[in-house]
Parts: structure tokens; C-alpha cells; sequence
């Protein structure tokens, strides 16, 4: 045991030091504790976001690197503001976002609300339905667009069966306006249980006493639903649409694996305009502006949203 | 209970509950059995209209993707001695000859080494940081925490344009390392915020009496503290592997060729004229696998894990 190595360096500290270390200050080991999770955050989020607020001001090239970089001031964000493009961007990505929510938030909760029954078998159940949203969304966006061939795919095909509707009449992927709709049907199947389990938790947080309470009351199941059920879940639902609004405004790799922003640019969502302006037309400066206008529409809305969650919850 | 209660649903409506959910379990899962079944169809059999739900079985979409192929000459093909393997047989029948191993077991090696290695990390330092926001007076702590959670907020591709000229200034580009710090910074907000809900339950006595027990600071943290939040380590471990595991906006960017990882990969795996669905369905199935088996077998912890971190802000 003595001559083992930690021993070694233990015999070899001169007391003061081994005193020192034993006897750390609380500050001093919550500084220890703190520092590297402060230090990575600050070299890998903070210092690029600061050094992409720089590049924004500038007509940068990153693949140019040789070539003299001139400052624009505010150029790159007018031309970003004014350009009809980015508009019609912000308007695809509105369009995913609130239909996703929608859908999400109407499934979700109905799910929850049906699995808070407690019927034999639900934790089984709950368990397959939280499936999709563990997945790779990059693979399985990428194999959708196998189920949504229109000759051979099982989506279309399990169109024809349903409604009669031949399989090869239409394509989700191509031109005619439902490519839209595409991409909001994968994200909807991968990311309702999410909204489900933050509903369940809320759904389970209702103590019993007040819904005892109502009966005594001889209040309705109907009155009990909207005015006990839905209140008390409401703050969890907005928590719940916060997070997925947030990951469906930076919604990348689903989508380009899925349609790539098209046909035309029907799917363009900003953060794929975005990483088609950096890493295709290789314009660094201006897609710095861009993302900088995203980063602050994205956090801008998150913290008005985040007022009007507390208020809810005030209530 | 014998009492009759009125908070518990009646028989009938748990029936019809528990029918609308299997139903909706039913559906959501189609698309996770194709992707299974494609795997093993022929290539044919893939692509037939109507779709087939009952088909030969066959291991031609895994074969294709462990192997490149190549077509030779007319003459050569049959000059060829007959096939020495069943993987031979397989792709001869193709009318094709083995060229060489494909990159995929590279790619998912790839995946294994910057997930475990980024979530070890993150789940590390993670576990420091929200002990020391627990338990000590950190001044600006919660502006602390409310940055730590922001940077969760940025667009992956906002901040990869700076970080591309960073990587690629410092050699960073294409490593494991480079790969393993960022996903570690991108999932240490979350390893922080989900700790330290799972450490605030721990009562302080049974530290407080370590201490006076004459255990140190450091000793009590690893004898008293990480044991009581060991299944919160493991929920936290389970999200940061599967976030790691699944991510693909960095991976796409900032790796090519040495350290990628599988999902920018399985798009790219293609055959003659298009996708080779089977061989994309098998290269699937290998890398969800994982992450359905742990879903299933830890689901209370993960379940548990979702539901914490809402209830907790």
C-alpha cells in the first residue's frame, strides 16, 4: 500500500500544502466546481457569438480568406431586412411553427389526458409513443422521404387505402403546396409525446381533494374539465410549447434531410436559408447578420413568451 | 379500495382510453417497423408497388452496407470462380463483385467515441457545477444559471460560423476532440439545469453530518452526495447521449471526413440510380437500435428525467 503512487505524493506534500488542500474554503471548491462549465460555455457559445456579432459589421468571405476585409457598417442587416427572400422565410417558418405547435398541443394533451386514465397497460404504451422523439431526426427525415414516394411509398399508398385517393396523384415532396405539410406531419409524429409527457406530468400533479371537492360541489364533469383540469395544466403546456417552439425555429437537420427547402423554396425555413447564405454562397459576413437577427427574434420572443408563462402561473 | 371513488375513471371509459391509445401507439410505430422490415428486403422487393408487408427475407441491405461494389465485364463475371462466402453470394447475385469495405462501421465507431466521450464530460462537469450551485452561495448565481440555460437558445448555425474559423484556425476541424468539446458545451446546460433539480432533493443533513463526522468538503461530495444522485447522473447521461448520438447540423459542417459521424453518413449511401433504400434502412435500424433498446429499458429514468426538468422552472 505505501509505495503506491497517490501514497508517494501524499508522504511527498509538505504538510502546509496537504493542509491547504484538505481544508479548501467553500468558495474556493465552488469556484473548482463552477469554473470549467463557465470557461467551455464562454470559449464555445459566447466567444463565436461575440466574434459572429463582429463578422456581421463586415463583407467577410470565409472562403476568401486572402481577401481585404472591409467594414459595412449596418449594410448586411438593411440588406437582410429589405430583402423580399428573407420574408418569405419568416413566413414558411410561421407556418411550420404554429401548425406544429397546434397539431402537438391538440394531440399531446389529448393523449395525456386519455393515458391519465390509468387503463392496464399505459406505461407500455407511453413508452411506444415516446419512441419517435428519441430518434436521429437527420436518419428518420431521411427515410421519410422513402414513405413519401408517391409510386412505391407507404404513406401515399396508405392514403389510397383510406380515402380512395390513387397513390401516384400526388406528391408530398414535389411541387403543388404539400411539402408544407410534409415536413409538419414528420415533426408532429416525432415531437407530440413530448408535449404528452410534460401534459402528464402536469395532468398528474392535480391532487385528488380538489376534484372531490367539485363533486361535492355537484359540479359537472364538463365544468370540473374547464375549470380545474385545463387551468391547472395550462402553465405545463405553455412550458411545454416554449420548448418545442424554440427547437422548431432552429429546426435544421429534419427538414433539409427531408425536402432541403424545396420544391422551389416552399420549405426554405430561415435556419436552412441560413446555412445556405454561410456554408453554399460562402457570404459569412451577411449570414452573421442573418443569424444574428435570428438569435435575437428567437430570444426576443422567448422572453415575452416567459412573462406571460409567470402570469399564468401567478394565477 | 372498497370505497367507491370519484376521482377514479369508470370501467368504461378506461376501455375506451386505453383503445384510442393503443390505436395511436399503432399508427406512430409504422414508420419505426418499415425502416426495420426494409432492411431485410431485396432491392426489388423494396421498391414494388404496392408496398409488401410480407416479403422474402434477405441480408442484401446489410451486405450492401459494409461493402463498396463494382460492376466488372461480361466476360470476367462469368470467368469468376463460384462464390466463397454467403456475403458473396449475396452481391454476385446482384450481378456485382466485393470492392472493398464500405465506411459505415468507421462512421458508427466514429458516433461511439465522440457520444460516450462528449456525455462523460458533459455529465462530469455537469455534476460539479450543479453541486456547487446547490449547495454554495454563489454570488450572480442565478444570472449564472439563466446564462448557462440561454445558450441553449442559439440557432446551431448561428454560432457554427465562428466556430468553423475557430476549429479550423486551431486544427480543431475533423478531430474527435474538436467534436467532443462542442457537443459537451452544447449539452452541459442541460446536464446543469437537470443535476441540480435532482441534487436540491437530497437533504443537506446527511452531508452536514459527513462534515461532522470529519469528512472533508470533497469527501462528503463523493461518498454522501453522487451515490443519492445517481439516478438523476443516469437520466442526465441517457440526454446527453442520445443528444450526441443524434445531432447532425455540427456533424454536417465541421466534419468530412476523419471524425464523422453516422447520421451525416446514411444519407449519403447510395447504389445504382438513387438511395439504396435497404442498405439506408439497415444502416437505420443499427443506429436507432441503441437508442430504442435504452428507451425501453430505462424509460421510468427517462420519463422521469423529461417531465423534472419542466416541472422544475
Amino acid at each position: 500500500m505505501t509505495d503506491s503512487p497517490i501514497a508517494r505524493v501524499a508522504e511527498a506534500t509538505p504538510p502546509g500544502v496537504a493542509r491547504r488542500l484538505r481544508g479548501l474554503s467553500d468558495t474556493a471548491i465552488a469556484w473548482i466546481f463552477v469554473a470549467p462549465t463557465i470557461f467551455l460555455l464562454l470559449a464555445i457559445n459566447i466567444f463565436p457569438l461575440i466574434w459572429t456579432i463582429r463578422l456581421s459589421f463586415t463583407n467577410f468571405a470565409a472562403n476568401r480568406p486572402g481577401r481585404e476585409v472591409e467594414w459595412v457598417g449596418l449594410r448586411n442587416y438593411e440588406r437582410i431586412l429589405t430583402d423580399e427572400g428573407t420574408w418569405a422565410n419568416m413566413q414558411t417558418t410561421a407556418h411550420f411553427l404554429f401548425w406544429t405547435l397546434f397539431f402537438q398541443v391538440v394531440l399531446g394533451f389529448t393523449l395525456a389526458w386519455l393515458i391519465n386514465r390509468k387503463f392496464r397497460g399505459n406505461d407500455l404504451a407511453t413508452t411506444l409513443i415516446v419512441l419517435p422523439m428519441m430518434l436521429s431526426p437527420a436518419v428518420v427525415g431521411n427515410f421519410w422521404t422513402f414513405l413519401y414516394q408517391p409510386q412505391i411509398g407507404l404513406f401515399n399508398y396508405a392514403v389510397e387505402l383510406l380515402t380512395g385517393r390513387p397513390a401516384s396523384s400526388f406528391s408530398m415532396l414535389g411541387p403543388g403546396g404539400l411539402a408544407k405539410w410534409s415536413i409538419v406531419i414528420v415533426d408532429t409524429w416525432m415531437w407530440t409525446p413530448f408535449v404528452m409527457l410534460i401534459c402528464l406530468a402536469g395532468l398528474r400533479s392535480i391532487p385528488d381533494y380538489i376534484y372531490e371537492a367539485a363533486e361535492i360541489d355537484r359540479a359537472s364533469k364538463w365544468r370540473q374539465f374547464w375549470t380545474i383540469t385545463v387551468p391547472m395544466v395550462l402553465p405545463f403546456l405553455m412550458l411545454a410549447v416554449l420548448f418545442r417552439g424554440i427547437e422548431n425555429f432552429k429546426m435544421f437537420d429534419m427538414v433539409v434531410l427531408l425536402t432541403g427547402g424545396g420544391p422551389g423554396n416552399e420549405t426554405l425555413l430561415a435556419s436552412i436559408d441560413l446555412k445556405r447564405e454561410a456554408f453554399e454562397k460562402w457570404r459569412t459576413g451577411y449570414s452573421s447578420a442573418y443569424a444574428i437577427i435570428l438569435f435575437v427574434t428567437v430570444f426576443g420572443l422567448a422572453s415575452i413568451y416567459v412573462k406571460a408563462l409567470n402570469r399564468v402561473k401567478e394565477r | 379500495m372498497s370505497a367507491w371513488s370519484v376521482t377514479e375513471p369508470t370501467a368504461r371509459s378506461k376501455w375506451i382510453a386505453g383503445i384510442l391509445v393503443t390505436l395511436y401507439a399503432v399508427v406512430t410505430l409504422i414508420p419505426l417497423l418499415w425502416i426495420i422490415s426494409t432492411g431485410f428486403k431485396s432491392g426489388p422487393d423494396s421498391i414494388s408497388y404496392p408496398p409488401k408487408v410480407f416479403f422474402q427475407p434477405s441480408l442484401e441491405g446489410y451486405v450492401n452496407l459494409f461493402t463498396t461494389r463494382t460492376r466488372i465485364g461480361q466476360e470476367a463475371f462469368e470467368a469468376l470462380p463460384p462464390p466463397e462466402t454467403w456475403v458473396d453470394r449475396i452481391v454476385r447475385r446482384q450481378g456485382m463483385v466485393i470492392a472493398g469495405p464500405s465506411k459505415f462501421g468507421e462512421r458508427f465507431l466514429n458516433s461511439v467515441i465522440i457520444g460516450f466521450g462528449s456525455t462523460f464530460l458533459s455529465v462530469f462537469l455537469g455534476t460539479l457545477a450543479a453541486y456547487a450551485f446547490s449547495r454554495f452561495r454563489i454570488p450572480l448565481k442565478d444570472d449564472l444559471l439563466f446564462f448557462i440555460l440561454s445558450t441553449r437558445m442559439m440557432p446551431p448555425i448561428a454560432v457554427a460560423i465562428p466556430i468553423f474559423l475557430m476549429y479550423r484556425t486551431l486544427g480543431l476541424s475533423d478531430t474527435y476532440l474538436g467534436m467532443i468539446l462542442l457537443y459537451t458545451a452544447v449539452n452541459i446546460s442541460l446536464a446543469v439545469w437537470l443535476l441540480k433539480g435532482f441534487i436540491d432533493e437530497i437533504p443537506r443533513e446527511y452531508e452536514e453530518a459527513a462534515l461532522i463526522d470529519g469528512y472533508t468538503r470533497f469527501q462528503a461530495f463523493r461518498k454522501v452526495v453522487l451515490p443519492q444522485a445517481a439516478t438523476g447522473i443516469a437520466a442526465t447521461t441517457i440526454f446527453c447521449l442520445i443528444f450526441a448520438w443524434n445531432e447532425y447540423a455540427f456533424a454536417v459542417l465541421l466534419t468530412s471526413g476523419k471524425a464523422q459521424t453516422a447520421p451525416p453518413f446514411i444519407p449519403t449511401i447510395i447504389g445504382v440510380g438513387g438511395q439504396d433504400w435497404p442498405a439506408v434502412a439497415a444502416a437505420a435500424t443499427l443506429f436507432l437500435l441503441p437508442v430504442m433498446i435504452f428507451t425501453i429499458l430505462l424509460r421510468r429514468h427517462l420519463l422521469r428525467g423529461i417531465t423534472f426538468g419542466a416541472v422544475r422552472k
